[in-house]
């Protein structure tokens, strides 16, 4: 079936002069193979276009069922220069909460939240 | 034995009052501050040129003190501060004042210094780490350099007998870990330990962080009393494992998402987290909940440290003007975007000479840009948000004064607001540099109550 990502993880976002670094975290054990397969560095970029314009390099902590997305350019040319209300960039793990993903049903029972 | 060290600030703008509670109820060994932000010392060098009676030191340092002071020396917990920002000797001092006023005479402070290197930096530094340009290119808009020190000035201050160190720019998570390096005799290059240490101090160097706060998500991740967040506590064992938990009966909550989400702020290469003291591997690390708000983390490791600190400069690069106004109801969405029209036709007309210039439309698309989803729905009430970057103050004062305008030259049902403060900010960009390790000389002052 498909989720949104708000169902099988959470995020949090952190800032770094012009690079912004974003975790995505499993609920489960369970559920975080198919945000590894699924949500790929690449997709993770096309996912924040207009907003990432440099290297997305995906972290994989297989440990602690955790992706760690490290996105270049991120930040309007860093904290003290952008033009972004959010200058800090703390709501841009807000934005992958909305990726499409893809789980077998029978993990349904794992998921938070309602469709 | 058990160390107990807990948070009590971790921002300059945080909450006072979590930190009184971590002082009076937390039964500490020791209180650790932390205070500033990238551009803190910049900031606070500006502020000195304009207003020399600025002490140069964390702005809420008074009220910091005095909300724990009183219970740190009932319980003789020590403190930890990087509230020194550019005067820690003035900060020290001022502590000292406090230390009397509470009637405690024979107690030592210490101050450090070092770590600022302004008039040394382009003899010192190479190159910029985000540009690969020569930090010599800096020179004409350099504001300020500072060294990010690591944890063994304070500990050589705990050895001197200090009970409470204030100091300048030291790495978020060296200020919490100085404890455990001096209460259990770490040595400065055990990376075995030091790496465990350095990965507790990065957790509950975001203070609330990781007890609650920056987390809840309704029906998703719930925070019990989100309006009485606790600041952490670490009980940390000799080997460099801990027990990371809160006072009992806070709102707030301490758990294994919590814990990981905090684990991986603002870092990079969970394998190669880059302190002064060691690198950090967080990849490692085991979690456990071994009850209500207590998470046990162990086997974190380290990796020896780099030849390198880094170094944060800062410099003046211009301006930004930045103002917004209101619409709401029916149509406030074409409204708005006629008033976007306005404006950009007016900044052609008085010739507004902008790096960037941005119109947001603050509901629907300020905070996520580009990438709000085009089908998204319309909101019922809009702010209209215009910022621009310039190289120079004059040409920032044309986007309030445009704002001004806005009126009555401008759109019907304009809600617009008497400006409430300085609509032209001052930019400090901050960039970065390595300087050799040996090159760095922290020294220590230690005066007394």
């Amino acid at each position: 079936m498909k989720i949104r990502l708000e169902r099988a993880a959470h995020c949090r976002s952190g800032d770094k002069g012009n690079t912004s670094n974003i975790s995505v975290i499993a609920y489960s054990p369970e559920l975080y193979p198919f945000l590894k397969e699924q949500v790929t560095a690449e997709r993770f970029r096309q996912f924040y276009t207009g907003v990432v314009s440099g290297k997305v390099t995906r972290y994989e902590v297989d440990g602690l069922h955790s992706l760690n997305f490290v996105a270049e350019g991120a930040l309007g040319g860093g904290v003290s220069r952008s033009l972004c209300l959010d200058n800090y960039g703390k709501s841009l793990s807000s934005r992958i909460l909305a990726f499409e993903l893809d789980i077998p049903d029978q993990l349904t029972s794992l998921l938070k939240g309602n469709d | 034995m058990t160390l107990r060290i807990g948070a009590g600030s971790a921002w300059w703008g945080d909450r006072i009052s979590p930190a009184a509670l971590n002082a009076e109820k937390g039964d500490l060994d020791y209180l650790c501050f932390e205070t500033m932000a990238e551009a803190t010392v910049s900031a606070a060098q500006v502020r000195k040129r304009r207003d020399p009676s600025f002490p140069g030191y964390d702005t809420w340092l008074d009220d910091r003190m005095r909300a724990v002071l009183p219970a740190c020396l009932k319980r003789g917990t020590k403190i930890v501060t990087n509230q020194g920002w550019i005067n820690p000797d003035g900060a020290a001092q001022r502590i000292v004042h406090w230390l009397r006023e509470f009637g405690a005479r024979g107690v030592k402070v210490a101050s450090i210094n070092g770590g600022l290197i302004t008039d040394r930096v382009l003899e010192l530094t190479d190159t910029i780490l985000e540009n690969g340009q020569p930090t010599s290119t800096l020179a004409p808009s350099l504001v300020s350099a500072e060294v990010y020190l690591g944890a063994e000035p304070i500990v050589e201050a705990l050895r001197q007998g200090a009970h409470i160190v204030v100091s300048g720019r030291v790495a978020d998570p060296s200020i919490f870990m100085a404890p455990m390096m001096y209460e259990f005799g770490w040595d400065a290059l055990d990376h075995v330990r030091l790496g465990r240490g350095n990965g507790l101090g990065h957790l509950i160097e975001c203070g609330a962080q990781v007890t609650g706060g920056y987390f809840a998500d309704p029906g998703f991740k719930d925070v019990p009393r989100p309006w009485d967040l606790a600041f952490p506590i670490l009980e940390v064992e000799a080997d460099g494992s801990a027990v990371l938990t809160k006072v009992e009966g806070t709102g707030g909550i301490v758990n294994l998402m919590t814990v990981k989400e905090q684990m991986f702020y603002e870092v990079h290469d969970p394998a190669n987290y880059l302190t002064p003291d060691v690198v950090v591997d967080f990849t490692t690390a085991h979690l456990e909940q071994i009850g209500p708000d207590r998470v046990r983390v162990s086997n974190i490791s380290g990796k020896p440290r780099t030849p390198t600190l880094k170094v944060s400069i800062g410099c003046t690069e211009g301006y930004i003007g930045e103002d917004m106004f209101f619409y709401a109801g029916p149509g406030a969405l074409r409204r708005a975007k006629l008033a976007r029209q306005i404006l950009e036709e007016r900044f052609k007309l008085v010739g507004l000479d902008a790096e960037e210039l941005r119109i947001d439309f603050l509901g629907l698309n300020a905070i996520h840009g580009a990438m709000t989803p085009p089908d998204a729905a319309e909101p019922y009430e809009i702010a209209v948000r215009v910022a621009a970057r310039t190289t120079t103050r004059e040409e920032a004062n044309k986007v309030g004064r445009e704002v001004d305008g806005m009126a009555v030259s401008g759109v019907g049902m304009t809600g617009k607001r008497v400006p409430h403060q300085d609509r032209t900010r001052e930019i400090i960009g901050v960039w970065s540099s390595l300087v050799a390790r040996d090159r760095i000389v922290p020294s220590i002052t230690m005066i007394e109550s």
